[in-house]
């Protein structure tokens, strides 16, 4: 079992639930996650090839080209894993440039659907390298917006340590578990916020042997997932 | 109605909004955005979901203001000199959500001022658009939404697959991406396209809900084979990546004299190599 299967389920597990909704995916690791969910546990979940193709255990079983993506948003029918640059305690999302925005250090990928997704239906993050550069006090700019500022709801946070949820009174981010071999306090320093931190952190769950055969021989047999966490 | 490449840049005069159809690296319509290029045309604002076609004409100098809610190559996530244009403070934006994007092209295709939406409520979407409005609905529910305003052009720009001489056109491939409202919100619209055809193979290429344009849609087309180049225009060809990298990593005066400085003859010879 290596670290990077373990982010694979733990992303699958962020869909655990859902239903027949879309399931987005920015990144490899959510993307398998995705599909090992609908393989498994979450057999209703609708997964795209990435395009217009709706696929199910790898057939092509539907469309979707970008504008029935914004109506499947706006209805809510959607639970996606974006990616984050930067990250607040109340789940605020910046995927569009470092620095002031006026005229930013650095132009990133500017706001995406990251507002409408955000407001409209379940979001999660991945974040393969957690450290206080992406886990700030401060978003340099909302993209998606966080449970202070009206979020449908942040539901997961999904990195290369730890798994994170917003289940506080205040709906700010706390600990959910740790990867094995993560100890807590690796993840605190990795944090530059404060982290609410129950007194008993569980490890996260391993992948179970089926899920590791689905993993390594059907879904990812490139080992691409292994690039993404190191 | 047939027109060169030439005639149809040639509409588009200094300080214009233009549109630009296609997604990402995605159909875009590169021999238009290259002849634009080629034109010199200074001050423009760009409508577009961003890819080179933004680059591109960033990095010529030709855009005052880019109008969009990403810029991405797609396989290669950000897109070079739009990112250095943003950080040198040489490029004024207009950042919406994607969502928004497409509702304010609806708007503009439908003749309304505005269109609700929930994208953008609480975001930094709202602060760095100071002249975003919110609008309350009238029924019980009372829910304030963003009024997203009418996106409207000057000049669309839009690249398909196969079209007639009079602007039927047909997308061949998975997404129609949103060119008929880049087509419906503009006041001069271009489509071009792979291959020009008689109406009548037009029609039997497809069905016809991939008739993505009328005639009263398109003012000019123009037949630019390998058009999209170097974005994808699948099924008839797929994305250069090769040559999306030597763009994204070679500097701009050497990629520019290497490709740019003749005609879209001089260009579809020169990619051939």
């Amino acid at each position: 079992m290596s670290r990077a299967e373990t982010c694979v389920v733990a992303c699958a597990e962020a869909w655990r639930g859902d239903g027949a909704v879309l399931a987005g995916s920015a990144g490899v690791i959510p993307g398998l996650g995705a599909r090992l969910a609908q393989l498994t546990f979450a057999r209703e979940l609708l997964v795209t090839d990435g395009e217009a193709t709706l696929l199910r255990d790898g057939r092509v079983e539907g469309w979707l080209p970008y504008r029935q993506v914004f109506a499947i948003v706006a209805a809510g029918t959607r639970h996606v894993m974006m990616g984050a640059s930067q990250l607040d305690r109340f789940g605020n999302q910046n995927i569009s440039c470092v620095g002031p925005w006026e005229r930013p250090a650095s132009q990133l990928l500017c706001v995406r659907g990251a507002p409408g997704n955000t407001v409209n239906h379940p979001v999660s993050y991945w974040v393969p390298r957690h450290s206080p550069r992406v886990f700030v006090e401060r978003v340099d700019m909302v993209s998606g917006v966080g449970h202070d500022r009206g979020a449908h709801e942040i539901r997961l946070v999904v990195t290369n340590l730890a798994v994170l949820d917003f289940a506080t009174p205040d709906r700010s981010m706390r600990l959910r578990s740790v990867h094995p071999g993560v100890t807590v306090d690796e993840v605190i320093a990795a944090t530059g916020f404060e982290l609410t931190v129950p007194d008993q952190v569980p490890e996260t769950r391993e992948p179970t042997a089926d899920e590791q055969r689905l993993i390594r021989e059907r879904l990812d047999p490139d080992g691409r997932r292994e690039r993404e966490v190191r | 109605m047939r027109v060169s490449i030439e005639d149809a840049v040639g509409e588009v005069r200094d300080g214009m909004t233009i549109g630009i159809g296609g997604w990402g690296s995605r159909r875009k319509p590169m021999a238009m955005v290259r002849a634009l290029l080629r034109s010199g045309r200074k001050d423009l604002t760009l409508v577009s979901y961003g890819g080179p076609d933004v680059g591109l004409l960033v990095a010529a100098g030709c855009v005052r203001r880019i109008v969009t809610g990403f810029v991405s190559l797609d396989s290669i996530p950000l897109e070079p000199h739009f990112r250095a244009a943003r950080s040198a403070g040489a490029v004024e934006l207009t950042e919406y959500d994607e969502g928004m994007l497409y509702w304010g092209l609806l708007a503009a295709a439908n003749r309304l001022p505005f269109l609700p939406i929930r994208a953008g409520l609480g975001s930094d979407v709202m602060r760095v658009n100071p002249g975003l409005r919110t609008v309350r609905s009238p029924y019980a529910d009372a829910t304030e939404l963003v009024a997203m305003p009418a996106i409207t052009m000057d000049v669309a720009f839009v690249h398909l697959n196969r079209a007639d001489a009079d602007g039927n056109g047909r997308y061949l491939g998975p997404d129609p991406y949103f060119d008929d409202l880049f087509c419906l919100a503009a006041k001069q619209r271009f489509l071009s396209c792979e291959r020009i055809v008689s109406t009548g193979e037009l029609q039997e290429q497809g069905p016809p809900q991939t008739l993505l344009t009328n005639r009263s849609m398109v003012d000019g087309v123009t037949e630019t084979p390998h058009g999209a180049h170097f974005t994808s225009c699948v099924p008839d060809y797929g994305r250069d990546e090769e040559f999306q990298r030597e763009y994204a990593t070679t500097g701009w005066d050497t990629f520019r004299a290497r490709y740019l400085d003749g005609d879209e003859t001089d260009y579809q010879k020169a990619v051939r190599r």
